[in-house]
């Protein structure tokens, strides 16, 4: 099965965490539960960046998908379901 | 707030009847979870499992040979566009529910490529709902969810999976992709069903 790429970079996720977390999160360390890549949120891959109903972010070594972002009028919501840890730099 | 706003700019209509909150387009926006999955049809398979673990499968050349349905329906975005008159041909879900016998209430509509979407299955029969493979005359593109996606047009259109792969059959409802990250369990475009609480 084949696949088309429609996707952006990671810092697309940087406006949505800022909100979240107190700390600059794309350069965060992520490692990737499905095949245990690291690396920076920055290099995510984000689809969804183009008016979807939400940011689907995923691993640029495998596909999975590392983390979602929904905001609603009244949460956001946040699915941190393909990372074993996130380093973030102090 | 709004930090992501899902929204999609548009021009709201006074002599169209549109849902609350929605703006109409002529475009067909392409939204996306992921990447835009490429299915050979000489392996593409449309499966229904019922609660029992039953499995019955349809190939490509099984859901041509079945009866077609050409529709011109509305569908409505969660993100807020709505697009009037849409062409589509497909065979009705409750042609397949002629072979597979359940009790169960629910169906999870399963994806290549990942998606999942909950539906009740009161809301996929009765002409309610397709298999769709064509659009506007034109096999249905693969941005658009070819080549088979369901079409539910009376939810919003996160429901109509697209590159659809099939059903698994539920006693009890369960969230799929985006009703499991704020979004709502039903998705009614009229009561506006948004969000989880609306």
């Amino acid at each position: 099965m084949a696949f088309t790429e429609t996707f952006t970079d990671g810092n697309a996720l940087a406006g949505p965490l800022r909100e979240i977390f107190a700390l600059e999160m794309t350069s965060a360390d992520g490692r990737c539960v499905t095949c245990g890549r690291t690396g920076p949120v920055a290099d995510l891959r984000v689809y969804g960046h183009e008016n979807g109903p939400g940011l689907v972010a995923r691993c640029p070594g495998c596909e999975e998908i590392v983390l979602r972002l929904v905001v609603t009028p009244e949460r956001v919501w946040l699915d941190l379901r393909g990372l074993v840890s996130l380093a973030v730099i102090r | 707030m709004g930090i992501v706003t899902p929204g999609f700019t548009g021009r709201r209509r006074s002599d169209v009847n549109l849902p609350p909150g929605q703006y109409l387009t002529e475009d067909f926006p392409v939204l996306s979870a992921g990447p835009t999955p490429r299915i050979p049809l000489d392996t593409w398979e449309f499966v229904i499992v019922t609660e029992t673990g039953e499995k019955h499968t349809w190939s490509w050349a099984q859901l041509m040979a079945m009866p077609s349905e050409d529709v011109t329906v509305d569908i409505h975005c969660v993100t807020k566009w709505s697009k009037l008159g849409t062409r589509w041909r497909g065979v009705p879900v409750s042609a397949f529910f002629d072979e597979v016998e359940t009790a169960a209430d629910f169906a999870m509509a399963v994806s290549y490529g990942g998606y999942t979407t909950n539906v009740p299955l009161d809301d996929l029969l009765d002409g309610q709902a397709w298999v769709a493979y064509k659009f506007d005359d034109d096999d249905l593109a693969p941005e658009h969810g070819g080549p088979a996606r369901l079409v539910v047009p009376h939810l919003y259109f996160w429901k109509s999976a697209k590159w659809v792969r099939g059903l698994r059959m539920m006693l009890e409802d369960e969230p799929g992709f985006w009703e499991t990250a704020g979004y709502h369990d039903y998705g009614d475009p009229w009561r506006e069903q948004r969000y989880q609480g609306d």
